[in-house]
């Protein structure tokens, strides 16, 4: 492959990931942690398409399309509950909606 | 000839960095925006990059089912639902002690250091060297086949995935039932 190797792919996905983390770790509008973590879900991505190319096999690329997928559900999913507390007036902050931690 | 595949091998790269830069600014760009808005914006852009450099492991298929999927019909539904919601502003680091972000900084970095190492342990002999692939690697007709013969029962899978979170959805986004007062949505 022309151009930089695979480490260098899997460097970017690795700070990407580390990105995402960061994002869902210190931010509390649950918006922004669902945005962060599709950063994360990308970092992957990026990682598991880096290797398909890198040992010639389509497995990686069809791994990374089913991760985009579930990416979609949970996107879904996600925006269904923040619509469902914004129509409850209850506040956006994963802070404050902590009644099922353990 | 030589000539030819150095310039080739040149442009591969400045389009890599370029990718790169973009890629990492917008993601950095997601977590520190303080509007839900611009942060959507952003990850636009984050997700359009990465497709560029999907482009460039020949990777078309996922490339374009990334612009697709992604940055079209995903960011549209998120950006719809941060209007309905209306942005509030909040800054990145707010609220909760100090210990919470020093905490969380440490964790993202021991994470990331984490995978680096693994990587690095686990797949650092043999990154050098990568194998050539055929022509028809990563297009549409190629992943096609690859998804009906080899991974038929993902394919499905998949399919009953996004079923479910459908459904999911529409409970959980539906109407809540007048007069019952904070009736759940069941």
């Amino acid at each position: 492959m022309s151009g930089p190797g695979t480490a260098w792919y899997l460097a970017l996905a690795a700070f990407l990931f580390g990105t995402g983390a960061l994002g869902v770790l210190i931010r509390r509008n649950p918006l922004i942690v669902l945005l962060s973590l599709e950063i994360m879900l990308n970092g992957a991505n990026l990682a598991l398409i880096a290797f398909s190319r890198h040992v010639a096999n389509g497995a990686g690329q069809i791994f990374a399309l089913g991760v985009m997928a579930v990416a979609a559900s949970e996107v879904c999913v996600g925006l269904g509950l923040v619509v469902a507390l914004h129509r409850r007036r209850l506040a956006l902050d994963v802070d404050t909606l902590s009644e099922l931690r353990g | 000839m030589i000539l030819a595949a150095s310039a080739g091998n040149i442009l591969v790269w400045i389009v890599w960095l370029a990718a790169g830069f973009a890629c990492l600014a917008s993601g950095i760009a997601v977590v520190s925006f303080s509007n839900p808005f611009y942060s959507a914006l952003a990850l636009i852009g984050n997700l359009g990059s990465l497709a560029v450099l999907y482009l460039l492991v020949s990777a078309e298929f996922v490339a374009a089912a990334q612009v697709l999927v992604y940055a079209g019909a995903v960011m549209v539904m998120f950006l719809f639902v941060i209007a309905y919601v209306g942005p509030r502003l909040e800054a990145p680091w707010a609220g909760g002690p100090p210990w919470q972000a020093v905490a969380a900084v440490l964790a993202a970095g021991s994470l990331l250091t984490e995978i680096i190492v693994a990587i690095g342990l686990k797949a650092g002999g043999s990154l050098s060297h990568d194998r050539s692939v055929p022509g028809s690697f990563g297009t549409p007709a190629w992943v096609g086949r690859l998804f009906l013969t080899d991974h038929l029962l993902a394919f499905e899978i998949t399919s009953i995935v996004l079923l479910v979170a459908a459904v999911g959805g529409v409970i959980l986004g539906g109407h809540v039932k007048r007069g019952g007062g904070e009736a759940p949505a069941q």
